[in-house]
């Protein structure tokens, strides 16, 4: 593992302009930094941004403003013809199985697409090579004469799967890959994730509303709330200390697989605000049970409290800690 | 609903057609029209342009089914030749008006800086009466067979348009689409690839009543003098022909109006079974 993170996102801002003059403020001033080899997952509510963050990397919508310096290169700044030939370095797999596979092409053509791509000629090494991308993803060679309609979610996510390795690619964006399938199902296709990122050394940013999905699966997490980044650090010590309010909001509303552990349940008074007038300071202090005056004036600077965790907020480390605020207790 | 359909979904739209008893009527129509018409060398028991002064505007009987005209030509052999004629005119003109609705379509609901302009366009073309506007056309550029086909394609261009619009800017926000983006699939490519074959069924629908449309409009435009030349035998040069003898020879233009409803509401009937039995599929896949 080399010493410079593989890609590196600054200031990564999107704003969708309707009409009206009206302004979405998707994605506000984002800064993230991934490892290779590494696989940071990027947690948040429904509106909190974290899918348009994906998209934006991959260029499905274009950024407004910010670099994202990907192995020595600002993709952001790419031309259309250069990102052509970038885009195959950079990969997708998306959250409905059903909508992401052509209906009238058969698994063979929708891999043979991918691998189109990447100029490999035609015949024998292409039926072979989709073959061995069908295995790896723990599917049969025989299944690429079948139609996307012949399979299971789990299995066409697969299919999604072996598409995006196709094209040998960098990095890979997962969008809530798992949220459209059973929770069995889930399991499977996560350690299946999880088998491909040891095997390829895969890095990976891996979106979901769900926590517990995150912790298993990612080194690292980052929480958004509303476009912005509130905490990140390592998987296992975000987990165990979770600093930001939301983010302890966020961990307690997951499901508790510890029966010792009493849960005084906080939840979240009222619905994410609309993002087309975001709170001003901080956005979670609508939401927040420790809001002061000064998070509707300043917005709380990210703070570097090392070891790889930041944390956005005015309250954290005012010396004491919360009591009014405190989640959990072991019984 | 029904069951999921194979991919192409033909077997179960074959199925689901023989199910309904007005579209296997439709079918047994439109099949016998399209095999006397392409059959009409061997199947019409006269030639149609023979004429006959001695046996003018007789009434159907055992010899001439349908009677004859005014030049004493058989009405039957004229109603299966011209048959020909008005299919191959609706035929043409389906294929006219998909390539040019097809091609704005797409354009239009692919690419959003086109889709303001073009869509201007088709509201435009849309809000002349078709029949006006085809006139209008036919006008300028001369009656001919060729020029009644050009310019009915160009009045129905835009339903065809609209349609394929429509589909597109469902299909296109589709993940498969993105999915192809995401891997630097060339435009062109995802367009053919993974739209176009993807709105098979939409243009199959509307391309089934632009036909019933077509027929009926190239008959309208025959009967008012600016369709085909009267010497070529269409459903409707016949008509206007026999307009002037309605009183005493009827027959000369009830046959081909009874050849022209029965086509027209068969492709109706074939065009509502069809769009119930393909609506439902593209729903579920988009």
């Amino acid at each position: 593992m080399s010493d410079a993170p593989l890609l590196r996102i600054e200031g990564l801002t999107k704003h969708f302009h309707l009409p009206g003059g009206r302004v979405v403020h998707a994605v506000e001033d984002v800064n993230l930094a991934i490892d290779r080899g590494h696989i940071v997952g990027l947690v948040g509510e429904s509106g909190s941004g974290k899918t348009t963050v994906g998209r934006t990397l991959l260029r499905l919508t274009e950024p407004t403003a910010g670099r994202m310096i990907f192995d020595g290169t600002d993709v952001f700044a790419l031309s259309a013809r250069d990102m052509r030939v970038w885009r195959r370095r950079l990969q997708i797999i998306f959250q409905d199985p059903y909508s992401s596979l052509d209906p009238r092409l058969t698994i063979a053509a929708i891999i043979d697409e991918a691998l189109d791509t990447r100029g490999l000629p035609k015949g024998r090494a292409r039926r072979d090579r989709i073959a061995e991308l069908l295995e790896l993803v723990g599917l049969a060679a025989d299944h690429a004469t079948r139609y996307p309609h012949q399979f299971s979610g789990g299995q066409r996510q697969r299919i999604g799967i072996a598409r995006a390795l196709a094209v040998e690619p960098d990095f890979i964006v997962a969008d809530e890959p798992v949220s459209a399938l059973d929770v069995s199902v889930q399991a499977q296709v996560l350690n299946l994730l999880e088998d491909l990122r040891r095997r390829l050394n895969l890095t990976m940013l891996f979106i979901s509303h769900d926590l517990s999905v995150v912790e298993y699966a990612c080194d690292e997490i980052v929480v958004m709330y509303l476009g912005r980044i509130m905490e990140k650090g390592p998987s296992r010590a975000l987990r165990a200390d979770p600093l930001h309010p939301y983010t302890k909001a966020l961990l307690a509303s997951a499901p508790q697989p510890d029966p010792t552990r009493v849960r005084t349940h906080v939840p979240l008074a009222g619905d994410i605000p609309s993002p087309i007038s975001p709170p001003s300071g901080c956005v979670f202090r609508t939401r927040c049970p420790i809001a002061i005056a000064a998070c509707a004036t300043r917005i709380p600077p990210t703070r570097d409290l090392g070891g790889g965790r930041s944390v956005a907020c005015l309250r954290v480390g005012e010396g004491a800690d919360h009591p009014p605020f405190e989640m959990e207790a072991h019984a | 609903m029904t069951a999921v359909t194979s991919p192409l979904g033909e077997d179960s739209v074959w199925r689901g057609l023989l199910r309904r008893p007005p579209a296997v009527g439709a079918l047994i129509v439109l099949i016998a029209v399209v095999v006397l018409a392409a059959g009409a060398d061997f199947l019409a028991p006269y030639v149609p342009s023979k004429l006959s002064i001695a046996n003018r505007l007789q009434a159907p009987s055992a010899l001439h089914l349908f009677g004859t005209d005014e030049f004493g030509r058989d009405v039957l052999s004229r109603t299966i030749w011209a048959g020909r004629i008005s299919l191959a005119v609706g035929g043409a003109v389906v294929l006219v008006s998909a390539l040019i609705g097809v091609t704005l379509g797409l354009m239009a609901g692919y690419f959003r800086r086109l889709d303001g302009p073009l869509s201007r366009l088709i509201d435009a073309m849309m809000a002349f009466p078709d029949i006006l506007l085809a006139i209008a056309l036919v006008a300028a550029l001369g009656p001919s067979a060729f020029n009644v086909v050009l310019a009915l394609g160009i009045v129905y261009a835009p339903r065809a348009a609209r349609v394929v619009r429509a589909s597109t800017l469902v299909i296109r926000e589709l993940a498969y689409v993105e999915a192809a983006q995401a891997l630097g699939v060339p435009t062109a490519v995802i367009l053919t690839r993974h739209i176009l074959r993807n709105l098979a069924s939409p243009i199959t629908v509307q391309g089934t009543f632009i036909f019933a449309n077509a027929i009926l409009a190239e008959a309208g435009l025959s009967f008012l003098g600016v369709g085909v030349s009267p010497d070529v035998p269409t459903w409707g040069t016949m008509i206007a022909m026999g307009r002037q003898f309605m009183d005493q020879a009827g027959w000369i233009m009830w046959f081909p109006g009874i050849a022209i409803v029965a086509s027209v509401m068969s492709l109706q009937v074939l065009g509502d079974a069809l769009r119930d039995l393909l609506d439902p599929r593209l729903a579920r896949t988009t």
